[in-house]
């Protein structure tokens, strides 16, 4: 599902530079990210997503070579390819919760809003226990059920791989425990693969693989 | 289609905001429509009204404030003229004398005691109940009738004319016999009474004896501390007389319908000694005078309109580009979820599109009002 190779990325104007050699994540696994701040974990996914460019070397994801896509193919590719979970949620607040799960279709590229989607949705939100919330506005939800809608909106386009960044960081521990078996278990069921960022090692056991930053750093 | 979406949700999300710049949008949009459309027909109405009264004679002064006050009823007063001016008129046979007595007010709506001859004049006709025949009587002008929701049968009290009147001269009930159709001049926001009435009112002719006067509740009382305002009733009107020369009575104006152009000719030649204390002025023409001052001062106001439109348009525009740094977030977010490179214009248009349309819309039904009413509205600010 992933592939990078030789891959090396440095921001325009800043000093800090990534340096992998190589890394491989296979369809449908569910790969944790742990590693010291400022170590370029957020930069991977934003990598992995095609949000910036390598400088050198190569990342492949679902197939799509990302530095031979032109940008709106990219963008393209991130709407129907890539399903995305923040820290901060990131809801928009204006809108109701089930119009939060159908953003991706407003504002995606080569994304379509059609009658099927919005059933899709309302089968996510019942399957995350959210159906009851949908016509709350995100200020009207705890953080727990603003990430369960952030998570139907992550995988209503069906996405291929989720990128999750600590998107567990600002819930209690319980809480933690179950937007993680939820996000594994919806993302199984789609045959999704999973890139989470997390600082919580408590988690790490669920995951298939965990890539320690701190070791990646260490030039080869 | 989706960026007009969401632009409405948000629009209706900060639906205070939204409604505050449809309002100036709209504001801006149909201001100098509004005022287009108020100068004109004030401009018409004030040019028909006085081309349709060829002559008024009142004190010497002020053209102008004659001028409003006899054919507009307008606030504006000039020195009260006597009976006599109306008499010499009269006895001169060149015109027909209208005597206008325009110091009352009821209930914000000026009290013109007049002679039936008026009416004939200015075509006014009764579209309810009957004509004033007795003293005391009153018609309303169509907009005070509706206005104050009253008709034939219910009563209006003349306002005091002065707080501290220590004539015993109280304000006297008019009884309303009829209702005028509307013509959409100053006659419609205007009471109409006998002459005499005015007279009564202005404490010149008076009851005696048994008099009836009632306070504010209605309550009929003999005692004079407490009364309120005095009625005229069929028992006590035959006591009601005048007091003095009939030639000194005081009338506002006289409103001078020449038989022919020659006789108005020969009768304005009488009142050009500066000495005479009387004045006949030509309405059309203080008129024409006024409009063309009016449009000067309307270039003026345009030009302050522009500036005030473009400042307005500043504050819009700066309250929109902070609404949009408050949404930094969310469209970092739509980039993240595969957005296209133009999100953000295409939302923003969206939005100004939504807002301009909707401010138009408002802009439109106002113009719009303004127009249906735009006689009401005429009449209305020319009695001001
Ligand atoms: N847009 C940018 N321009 C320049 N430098 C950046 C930019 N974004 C991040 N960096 C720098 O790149 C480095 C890695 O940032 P990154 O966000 O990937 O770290 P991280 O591992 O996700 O850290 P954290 O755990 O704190 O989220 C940091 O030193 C950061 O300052
Ligand atoms: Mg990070």
């Amino acid at each position: 599902m992933i592939a990078v190779r030789d891959l090396t990325f440095a921001y325009p104007h800043g000093g800090f530079a990534l340096n992998i050699p190589t890394l491989s994540v296979d369809k449908g696994e569910r790969v944790g990210v742990i590693g010291p701040s400022g170590t370029g974990k957020t930069t991977l996914l934003n990598l992995v997503a095609g949000l910036v460019q390598a400088n050198t070397g190569q990342v492949t994801v679902a197939g799509h070579d990302l530095s031979a896509l032109d940008e709106a193919s990219r963008r393209r590719f991130r709407a129907t390819r890539v399903g995305f979970i923040f820290q901060n949620f990131a809801l928009v607040d204006y809108l109701t919760a089930f119009e939060n799960t159908l953003y991706p279709y407003r504002v995606g590229l080569g994304l379509r809003l059609t009658p099927e989607v919005r059933d899709r949705a309302q089968a996510l939100a019942e399957a995350c226990g959210v159906a009851h919330r949908l016509k709350s506005h995100p200020g009207a939800l705890s953080g727990g059920e603003q990430q369960r809608v952030a998570i139907c909106r992550a995988l209503v386009t069906q996405p291929q791989l989720i990128l999750a960044d600590e998107a567990t960081g600002n819930l209690d521990p319980e809480t933690k425990e179950a937007i993680l078996d939820l996000l594994f278990a919806r993302a199984s069921e789609m045959g999704a693969t999973v890139l989470a960022v997390t600082h919580d090692h408590d988690l790490l056991p669920r995951f298939d693989r965990v890539i320690d930053f701190a070791n990646l750093r260490q030039p080869a | 289609m989706n960026a007009l979406f969401l632009a409405l949700a948000h629009l209706r999300w900060t639906w205070a905001r939204s409604l505050v710049l449809i309002i100036v949008g709209a504001l801006i949009l149909s201001v100098p429509m509004v005022t287009q459309v108020l100068l004109r027909g004030s401009e018409q109405a004030l040019t028909q009204r006085a081309e349709a009264t060829p002559l008024v004679l009142g004190a010497r002064g002020s053209q102008l404030d004659l001028v409003m006050g006899a054919v507009y009823f307008s606030e504006d007063r000039t020195l009260p003229i006597t009976r006599a001016a109306e008499d010499d008129v009269w006895d001169s046979g060149l015109a027909l004398p209208i005597p206008l007595h325009t110091a009352f007010q009821t209930n914000g709506a000026r009290i013109v005691g007049t002679s039936l001859d008026y009416f004939d004049f200015r075509g006014l006709t009764i579209a309810e109940g009957r004509q004033v025949a007795l003293l005391g009587e009153a018609v309303l002008g169509a907009q005070v009738a509706d206005r104050l929701g009253l008709g034939p049968g219910d009563t209006v009290v003349s306002a005091p004319e002065n707080l501290f009147d220590l004539d015993g001269v109280y304000p006297l009930e008019l009884q309303i016999t009829g209702v005028l159709a509307a013509t959409g001049t100053p006659d419609d926001e205007a009471v109409f009474t006998d002459v005499k009435t005015s007279w009564v009112i202005a404490g010149i002719g008076h009851g005696h004896e048994d008099v009836v006067t009632a306070d504010a509740e209605g309550n009929i009382t003999a005692n004079a501390a407490i009364t309120q305002f005095q009625r005229i009733t069929p028992d006590n009107i035959d006591s009601f007389h005048f007091h003095g020369s009939a030639s000194d009575y005081p009338l506002s104006a006289v409103l001078v319908v020449p038989y022919d152009t020659r006789s108005g000719t020969i009768l304005r030649g009488r009142y050009l000694d500066p000495e005479n204390p009387v004045q006949m002025t030509v309405p059309a023409e203080i008129v024409a005078g006024l409009v063309d001052r009016i449009f000067r001062i309307a270039t003026l106001l345009d030009t302050v309109t522009l500036v005030i439109g473009i400042a307005a348009l500043g504050a819009i525009a700066l309250s929109l580009f902070l609404a949009w740094s408050l949404r930094a977030s969310e469209i970092e977010t739509a980039k993240r979820l595969g957005a296209g490179r133009f999100v953000i214009v295409q939302l923003a248009v969206a939005e100004i599109a939504l807002l301009l349309t909707l401010s138009a819309g408002l802009a439109a039904a106002l113009v719009i009002a303004v127009t249906r009413n735009g006689d009401q509205l005429v009449a209305w600010i020319l009695a001001l």
